[in-house]
This record gives C-alpha cells, structure tokens and sequence, in this order.
C-alpha cells in the first residue's frame, strides 16, 4: 500500500498541488445541501403520511418542581412525546380545579410550564395530581406528603447550614483530628489507612452513582438520564486526571486536597438529597439520623489526613481541607430544599462520581508505589485490612442512615 | 409575563382559596384569570379585574371546577337545548288506521369534547353524545331505520317489548359498517326508557357514547283513572306545556380506556349546567326524565338540593314508587321520571349532583336557576 502511494505520480500530483479552498468548501457545504433538501422533501410531501394510522400522538409529562405554600400548588412540568401537549384540565384528589398555566398553550416537546392551583393542601397528608390532556391521557403526580416548600429566609438558610455543617464539616474536622496520633504510624499502619480511605471511596462511588441514577429516573426522558450520568462521570474523572498529572502523580497535600473535593463533591449530593427529602416532606430527620450522617462520614476525615501524614502543611490547608470536604453539604442542603429539578442533582452527583474515582486511581497508584508494584500492594495483610475496614465501616454506618 | 408575575397577580384573588376548603364566594373573579390565561377558546369567560362579575358557578363551588368551555358548535350539538330536544320522528298512519312512528338513527364516528379542552373518539347516534332522545306514544307502531356509518359493527338495543329478532343483540339487528337495519315494534310498555348498542364487548360500545332515552308517553285514553295524569306527561298537549321537561342522561367518560372514568356527567360535557345553569320559571313544575348509562360504576345517583321530589322508577306508573325524597340511586340501564316545584321557594341557583362525592367533583353537578315567571 504504501509503495503504491510514493510511486504513484497522481498521488503525488494530488499531494503537491492543494486543493483550492473554493472546493473543500463546496465538499463540506454539499452534505449539508443534501440533508436540507431531504428535510425539505420530508416536510414538504410527508411521504411517511402513510404510516399514520390514527394512533394519537404519543405524550410524556414529568413534573420536576412541586411547590407547596399559601396559595395552593405550583408545578413545574416538562413536556415529552411526539409532538406538543396541551394540558386541558388538572385533577387534585379526584376532582377538578382551576388551574393557571404560565406560560399558557401547548407546551413544546422539552419544554417546560408552570401550573399553579388553589388548592387547599393538608399538611403531612398525601394528595394526587393528575394532569388531562387534550387527547384524553391522564398523567398522575402523587405528593406523598405534602409539606411547605422550604423558602429562602435568612433564618432558613442558617438552621440548613447547620445541619449540613453536622452531616459534612463536623465528621471531617473530627476525622483530620486523629492527624498528630496518626503522624507517627510505620509502613504498615500507613498502608493500612491508604487503603481503608481507598474501601471508604470505593463505598462512595457506589453510594453516588446509585442516588445519581435515581435522581436520573426522575428526570425527563429528553435529558436520557442514564446516559448523561455515565458520560458525566466520564469527563469528570477524565478532566481531574488531566488536570492532576500535569505536574506528576499528585501526593502529599495535593492528593489530600484531591481526596478532599471528591469527598465533597459526594457531601454535595447528600446535602441535594437531604435538602430534596425536606420538599418533599419525606425528611421525618430526627436527631437519631443526623448522629447517624456524622458517624458515617468520620471515615472521610481520616481518608484525607493519610496521604499528609509524612509532610508537615501549613494549619490554614487543615481548614481548607474541611471546608472543601464538608462545606458542599452545606451548599448542597441549600440548593436541594427548594426542590430543583432531578436532573440538575443526577448532574451534580455524577460529577461527583468522576472525582471519587479519580482519587481512588491516585490513592492506589500511591499505595502501590509505597509497597512496590500493585501486585504486591493487593496481597498486603495490612492493605486487605485496611480496604475490609473501609468499605465495612462504611456499610455498617449507612445502616444507620437509610431508612 | 413572567412566571412570577402571573403568580402575584393571581395571588390576592387565591389567597382565601389555598387556606379555606372550596368554600366559594370568597374568591374574588380576579381567579377567573385562569381562564383567559388558559388556550383554546376561553374568551367568553370573567373578564379579569371586573370585580363585581362573578360567575354563577363560582358563587357554590368555588375554584373546584373544570377550566374554560367546551366548543358546542364544533360538538354539533349544545347539552343546554339537548334537555328539551325531543325526537318524535315523522308520524303517518298505516292502513290499519294505526299511527306509525319513524325515526332515522345513523351510528357514526366521531370526535367530540367532553370537557374544555379534552377530546374523546367517541362512538355516536347522529353525531351526538347522548343519542337522540326519541319520544313516542304508548302503542303506537314504531319504526327505526337505522344506518351504521361507523367503523365498527352496532345496533340500537331497546329496552321495551319486542321480538326477539328486534332486540339488537348479535344476530337480531346487528350490523356492520354501511349496513341498514329496521327495526319494527309497538312502543310499550308507557314509561322513561333507553336504547343502547348492544355490539360486543358491550363495554366499549356503551362508554364510547352509544346510548340515549326513549321515551313512550302514556296514551290518557286507555288510563281513565288517571287520565289527567296521562294527559300531562302526553308530549303537544296543553297540560303538558305547562310542565318544564328536561331529558338528562347520567354517563362518564374513560378517556385512558384503564376502566375508571375521568370524567363524569349529566348529558357528556363535565360540569356543563354548574356553568350554564338551567332556567326554571318557579311557577311551573318540573319532570326529569333521567336514566344511568354510566359504564365501571355500579351505580350513579340524583341529588337535589333545598328541595324534594317524587320518583316513578323506570315511568311506568302513573302514581309515584317513591314520594318526597330528595336523592335516588340507579344502577346502569336503571332510569325514572322526577317530579318537583320550586313554585314555593324564592329565586335563586339550586344544585343538584350526583351524591358520589368523587362524580360531582369529577363533572356531575349543575344548577337550576329558578327566577320569576319569564316575561
């Protein structure tokens, strides 16, 4: 083949003499000529008018906003299906209400409506919306408990900012406590901690991809929510490695401060989920619950103080390294309790999802370069138990927090 | 207009609405913003910002209702002049010297709007939703030319007397698509009666729309006991002008064909007589023709309100089977004549629904507004 291509002389003429820009233009702008006349052939003889067989069109709704207050409900709806809906009427509770759609008419494929009501909800009781359309389909929005939508109020926004500080930074700040008892570990209780934050990750990013999918599942189908989280993971994960090996392996305070973002890209998502559970009036939190987040995330302390326990950072970068951790809880309470749409949580997560990973690369290359090879590493008393210790601490506490 | 702004402005008027149950006159018409800010064909509604206008409905009920009205003229037909649409078909005399009654029935196909803005591919008699309500008198010779343009085999299945090959069932008058069929009997016995379709799955065929009141008047000759009775329910008779007949059928509508009802009604449109109530001249008595055909449920029912009647179930009998109540029951194919006043009552909007709560909040319900005699 490549003899043909040096000795062949039209190979070379071609070769030698470029091509002028008129006609590479002409070649990329004649597929598109193709394609729009095709579409304009589609449109303008509908020649699949045939396979019109009186079926009506296909139609999807998906609320992604239930909003609860003094002046009834409001939801935001996302249109799907073949072709535009038109809401005709809107049941609560097996009857008719007056409704305000805004923007009002047909609502596009993808997008998305507010419908207001003046129902008089029951606190902590449960209520059905069905949505009719104009072809006669009924689409069913249960509120499972119906509950005020928390509102922005500065009050608000402290009493969730300190729940979160006890889910996120609290655990975190306790956990990088252990650091001065840990400092003086030997090779084997320092393989033992890489490893035991390598099972707490692997915990995790199981954990995060399961909500994400969940959250996933609730969003419209446009937004194809399984795909979007595995994509979604993918360029994080990829995006972070590109990013930490420009300057070599991260270790030391780099990995830690790597560690430390996919621990709060997680804490993010739990604080999306606990804000998501208050909208919905499913957060019954009691104070058993709250113990229960804080023991569950002591781990993650710990996991983040290993990779600096030979180096000596500054006291600033502990502060930093909690609040990098554990603050996203925080922001995630905030933005999860006005019930934002799923997709924007299932985005988040996924997001998430990528970073762990990334750090659970970098926490192995790390170990494995301590012990000598990943062969080795793997068959290491210390680093088995270590990795046992992780996922089951991990496992048992969760225990405490699903309900 | 954002949404924020549609939301505040709708915000005094729903105040008391979102706090209060559907308890009514406390909505200001500002809520009827609903309707001009919904689609298809609202105009006709409150006109925001008109403080004093305030529709009847929403004097009783509040902001529980259906949104908007239904397109009478693109239905074809209008449930107001339906109560007192009576077919009575073309009268001649056979040569036997007795009167024969025809009427032409064509099953057709047909789209109609069942509540504002909801379509339902309904099944219909003459392009209506319930049938014609076809009156007759007690003995007369009837004959029904019935043609089915439909998509799917039909018959018109009375419930009278008649022979077994006129009873509409398969093989008795049933036909298919571009078929004609007549079918001959005596109109007996008196009474409030119906005709449905009786193709198979029968189901399917009745809560598509293929259903309406037949109605056959006694003839005050062969009842002298009661011949002034007679003479009163005889339709073009002086003593019975003086009565207002309303023809009212009870039916739902499946529109997810998931074997509930969504929609509940009496003659199809969803709370039409809540919007449009029905004018009744208080001196005049009132007779309801009313019957069942209301298909999943196994029974529906008649409530009116601030008032009593008296029930002639199924019609035929001249004294009453139940004398003042003021709620009866029927099951399917189940129908009766009410009789009431309003002569002693003063002026104003009665409801009267289905006492399913689930039906009247689902469409059943509407009004009589009785007013002084109309000038």
């Amino acid at each position: 083949m490549r003899d043909a291509e040096t000795t062949s002389p039209v190979t070379t003429m071609v070769a030698t003499h470029p091509r002028p820009i008129w006609l590479t233009a002409m070649w990329v702008v004649l597929p598109f000529l193709v394609l729009a006349a095709a579409i304009w052939w589609l449109v303008a003889t509908n020649p699949i008018a045939r396979f019109d067989n009186g079926a009506p069109p296909v139609e999807a709704l998906t609320v992604e906003r239930t909003i609860l207050d003094h002046n009834g409900v409001r939801l935001l709806v996302r249109a799907g299906g073949s072709e535009a809906i038109t809401i005709a009427q809107v049941q609560v509770d097996a009857a008719y209400w007056e409704f305000v759609q805004s923007p009002a008419g047909p609502i596009d494929r993808g997008e998305t409506a507010w419908v207001s009501l003046p129902f008089p909800w029951v606190t902590g009781e449960a209520h059905t919306v069905v949505f009719v359309t104009r072809t006669g389909a009924a689409f069913e929005h249960p509120i499972p408990v119906a509950v005020a939508t928390p509102v922005v109020t500065s009050s608000n926004l402290v009493a969730q900012a300190i729940l979160g500080a006890f889910v996120g930074i609290l655990p975190v700040a306790v956990g990088l406590m252990f650091y001065p008892a840990l400092r003086g570990a030997g090779p084997a209780t320092m393989d033992f901690l890489l490893a035991m934050t390598i099972g707490l990750l692997g915990f995790l990013i199981v954990d995060t991809l399961e909500d994400s999918f969940e959250f996933a599942a609730q969003a419209a189908a446009i937004f194809q929510g399984q795909a979007m989280v595995v994509l979604t993971a993918a360029a994080s994960f990829l995006l972070l490695m590109a990013v930490s090996r420009r300057q070599g392996r991260p270790s030391g305070l780099a990995l830690a401060a790597y560690i430390a973002l996919g621990i709060g890209l997680h804490n993010l998502g739990e604080g999306l989920a606990i804000g998501a559970a208050f909208a919905a009036g499913a957060a019954g939190l009691g104070t058993f619950l709250l113990i229960g987040f804080t023991l569950h995330n002591i781990t993650e302390g710990i996991g983040i103080a290993a990779p600096i326990l030979k180096t000596r950072p500054p006291l600033w970068s502990f502060a930093a390294l909690t609040l990098l951790a554990g603050g996203p809880a925080v922001a995630g309470i905030w933005l999860g309790s006005p019930a934002y749409a799923p997709q924007w949580s299932a985005l988040a997560l996924a997001i998430g999802a990528g970073a762990i990973l990334q750090v659970i690369i970098e926490v192995g290359a790390l170990l494995a370069r301590n012990r000598g090879g990943a062969a080795v590493a793997i068959s290491a008393a210390p680093v088995l138990a270590g990795l046992a210790a992780g996922v089951g601490f991990m496992y048992l506490t969760a225990m405490l927090v699903k309900i | 207009m954002s949404d924020r702004q549609v939301f505040d402005l709708k915000r005094r008027g729903l105040i008391g609405a979102g706090l209060l149950a559907a308890g009514g006159a406390a909505l200001s018409s500002r809520s009827a913003l609903g309707q001009t800010a919904h689609p298809a064909g609202h105009g006709a509604t409150t006109t925001a910002g008109d403080e004093g206008a305030v529709a009847p409905h929403r004097v009783a009920h509040g902001a529980m209702i259906t949104v908007g009205d239904v397109d009478d003229a693109r239905n074809g037909f209008d449930p107001t002049a339906m109560l007192t649409d009576w077919d009575t078909g073309t009268l001649s005399t056979l040569p036997d010297g007795r009167r024969l009654r025809t009427f032409e029935v064509t099953a057709e196909d047909k789209e109609i709007e069942i509540a504002p803005g909801v379509m339902f591919p309904a099944w219909t008699f003459n392009g209506r939703v319930p049938g014609p309500a076809l009156r007759a008198i007690e003995n007369e010779q009837l004959r029904i030319v019935f043609r089915n343009y439909g998509s799917h085999p039909h018959s018109m299945h009375f419930h009278g007397i008649h022979a077994a090959r006129m009873d509409g069932v398969p093989g008795a008058g049933l036909i298919g698509p571009g078929e004609e069929f007549i079918y001959e009997f005596e109109a007996k016995p008196f009474g409030c009666h119906l005709y449905h379709c009786h193709a198979l799955p029968l189901a399917r065929h009745i809560h598509k729309g293929m259903y309406g009141l037949f109605v056959v008047d006694p003839d005050p000759a062969r009842h002298p006991d009661f011949a002034e009775v007679a003479q009163s329910r005889l339709l073009g008779t002086p003593e019975n002008a003086r009565w207002q007949e309303l023809a009212m059928v009870m039916n739902a509508f499946d529109t997810t064909f998931d074997g509930e009802n969504e929609l509940y009604a009496c003659n199809t449109i969803a709370h039409c007589y809540a919007k449009k109530p029905i004018r009744i001249e208080k001196q005049r008595p009132v007779r309801v023709y009313l019957v069942n055909i209301t298909e999943f449920d196994p029974i529906n029912s008649f409530h009116l309100h601030a008032n009593f009647f008296d029930y002639y179930d199924q019609g035929t009998t001249l004294t009453p089977t139940l004398k003042t109540v003021d709620v009866i029951m029927q099951c399917q194919a189940q129908r009766g004549i009410l009789e009431f006043t309003f002569a002693d009552h003063e002026p104003g909007l009665y409801m009267f629904h289905a006492h399913q709560s689930e039906f009247t909040e689902l469409g059943w319900m509407g009004m009589f507004d009785v007013v002084e005699a109309v000038s």
